[in-house]
């Protein structure tokens, strides 16, 4: 037992003497957190867009207040012409435009029916059909208002409600993909790194003509970063709850355990990786490549399977990051317990035991 | 205690293949000195991996400590200290953890084994604190030498433990490598520097994969069997060129501040008269390791 735990105390002397690299370990998660929170969102909030009212009246001005006071648009500017609408667009000072033609109230009253134009910046597809139907929901909302005492022949109304996430808030699908992203980085980066590192610096020669056996070094690599990522899940979990609101549904335990689990298949992969690898940028570059991009495109995260081309779906199976995405999502915002989530822990089990078994395998007792 | 037969070893490079170690056997004895005298690339360093159990060869058959290199590399593991040529601790430990890590993973502590290391330990003490990145080369040599014996290993790999180590450093390194041997560990160093022979209880020459002699340097040295001459001028070059092609001269080459001279036959005087250099200075002198070194080469 005294040698791994020397082993062990060494590892953590590596860890706690390099400075710049501690700080971005434990950094990471916090500036991702702090990204993904306040800039790099996609919820829509305080659009700029442009109205055209031709007609000018009571019902005009009113639909146009509601416009205003929702939290999705601000309105840039009112416009009289097709012409200065374009040049707005143009350049790219709104993202849509509302226009009403004249005698709005008029056809409203007499004709019961009317128009009204949404003109969208259809560069960015997914923001301008979040747009149009803000603006849809907006117009349908003023309708029911005006035609309140007024019996209409049939009506259907659908009655939205948003479950799990009422406010639509984007931190509920990112905290679960930044804590598969940071674990997968620290754990598999790490984990690949120190090992090489030993490799290259010529220290493994000394290691290996000693009675230390291959697991037992092994072993001894993962702890620091084991606990590493602890802190980083906690770190995540704090910031997420106390600063973005986004709060924890189900048990405690059971996220942690999770990640725990996660954590390992992560650094067994880290293992294999520094098996098959003798300098570290290459490392690196096999970390970077084989975990990250697959854990930031096929998880989920980014981009929905659903979409996905079939081949593209089969391959997101075996990305360890997107059971450990949707185990973190179900009991984090859903707030399952292991019995909704035991197909997901069974798979990410299956592949930590193969990936672990695979590194002890490919990890070599000599030199070539 | 370390026996080695018929070993081969071949790497891969590019298409071809380079033969680092060629059919190499040798003998060494139970609380030997023994070097391994070669330049670089001679093979010495596949050699000590070979018995440190690091790599694997390609034929033949080596034991050390009476452990096969192959089946028991376990055993041998064990039983041996080994301080690769590239300095090989961590740099960012201090002295005082690293040697306390290596003496920990051979599941031994510093203070059962602080005679063994005392003499040399003494010198780094004062720096204990420091991290090993930080110290002179010397200090790094003789901290590793520390790592490599503080689990009491019956057989010392030593690989060019004095290269890039200052003079002085170097003959305290010699002088702690005697002590070691009158403990009675076996100790394999490798050098490439011909003059460190002669500390050695027995040496192997080796040059391309292959030993061309091995012996006490001082069977060694009679085995040379020729007069040698050393011959100084006021244009050095002019006088090997004109050595070169003399026909009396069998062989001539710079050593040191001289170049040494080897004849056909020993008539000196035909060739300082046929040479007609008037501030040519020649006189016979011993030969030296390297000066067998280079005629077991020349054959």
């Amino acid at each position: 037992m005294r040698p791994i735990i020397a082993f062990i105390k060494k590892e953590f002397h590596h860890l706690l003497r390099d400075r710049q690299t501690l700080l971005i370990l434990l950094g990471m998660p916090i500036v991702q957190i702090i990204i993904f929170g306040f800039a790099l969102t996609n919820e829509v909030k305080n659009s700029r867009i442009a109205v055209m009212d031709l007609s000018k009246d009571v019902y005009s001005r009113s639909l146009l207040d509601q416009v205003e006071a929702s939290r999705y648009f601000d309105i840039e500017r009112e416009v009289n012409s097709y012409s200065e609408l374009e040049s707005a667009f143009r350049k790219g000072k709104i993202r849509m435009a509302l226009v009403i033609p004249v005698n709005f109230e008029k056809d409203l009253e007499h004709q019961h029916r009317a128009a009204i134009q949404v003109i969208a910046d259809a560069s960015d597809p997914n923001v301008a059909s979040t747009l149009t139907n803000y603006a849809s929901a907006i117009v349908r909302d003023f309708q029911s208002g005006i035609t309140d005492n007024k019996i209409l022949p049939l009506t259907i109304q659908t009655e939205l409600r948003m479950m799990y996430n009422p406010q639509l808030k984007g931190a509920y699908n990112f905290v679960p993909g930044v804590m598969a992203m940071v674990l997968m980085l620290v754990c598999t980066l790490m984990t690949a790194i120190t090992v090489v590192r030993e490799k290259e610096r010529g220290t493994m020669e000394i290691l290996l003509v000693s009675p230390m056996r291959p697991y037992t070094i092994m072993l001894a690599k993962a702890i620091p970063s084991l606990v590493l990522s602890i802190v980083n899940v906690a770190s995540i979990l704090l910031l997420s709850v106390f600063v973005l609101d986004v709060p924890v549904n189900g048990s405690l335990p059971l996220l942690l355990m999770e990640s725990v689990l996660f954590t390992l298949t992560c650094l067994a992969f880290g293992l294999l990786i520094s098996a098959s690898t003798d300098s570290q940028q290459t490392a690196m570059f096999i970390s970077l490549t084989g975990m990250f991009l697959p854990t930031l495109m096929l998880s989920g995260f980014m981009f929905p399977i659903e979409n996905m081309p079939f081949p593209l779906q089969m391959v997101s199976n075996i990305v360890p990051a997107k059971w450990y995405y949707q185990v973190v999502k179900n009991v984090m915002i859903k707030g399952v317990g292991l019995e909704e989530v035991w197909k997901e822990t069974l798979i990410l089990g299956g592949m930590m035991v193969l990936l672990m078994a695979l590194a002890i395998k490919k990890f070599k007792i000599r030199l070539a | 205690m370390i026996s080695v037969q018929h070993i081969s070893k071949s790497y891969r490079q590019g298409k071809g293949q380079v033969k680092a170690l060629d059919n190499i056997s040798f003998e060494v004895l139970k609380g030997e000195l023994f070097g391994l005298i070669g330049p670089d690339g001679a093979g010495k360093t596949s050699l000590f991996r070979i018995l440190t159990t690091l790599l694997l060869a390609d034929q033949g058959i080596a034991t050390v400590d009476d452990a096969d290199v192959v089946k028991e590399y376990r055993h041998i593991r064990q039983r041996v200290g080994y301080m690769p040529g590239r300095f090989s601790l961590y740099q960012d430990l201090s002295v005082e953890e690293n040697l306390q890590f290596f003496a920990t993973i051979f599941n031994t502590t510093v203070a059962e084994n602080y005679e063994q290391i005392k003499e040399i330990y003494v010198q780094l003490e004062p720096f204990k604190k420091r991290l090993a990145g930080k110290l002179s080369g010397g200090m790094k040599q003789k901290l590793a030498l520390c790592c490599a014996l503080v689990h009491r290993p019956d057989v010392l790999f030593l690989d060019e433990p004095t290269t890039g180590v200052d003079a002085v450093s170097r003959i305290e390194f010699w002088d702690i490598l005697k002590r070691l041997k009158a403990d009675g560990i076996t100790v394999l160093v490798s050098t490439p520097y011909m003059e460190e022979a002669a500390k050695c209880d027995r040496v192997a020459l080796v040059q391309g994969g292959k030993i061309l002699s091995t012996g006490t340097p001082d069977e060694l040295l009679k085995g040379f069997g020729q007069k040698i001459y050393a011959a100084k001028a006021a244009s050095m070059l002019a006088l090997l060129e004109a050595l070169k092609q003399n026909a009396l001269v069998k062989d001539a080459y710079p050593f040191g501040e001289y170049h040494h001279v080897i004849l056909k036959e020993d008539r000196l005087d035909d060739l300082v008269h046929s040479l007609g250099m008037p501030d040519l200075e020649i006189m016979e002198t011993s030969p030296d390791i390297e000066d067998c070194f280079i005629s077991l080469m020349s054959h």
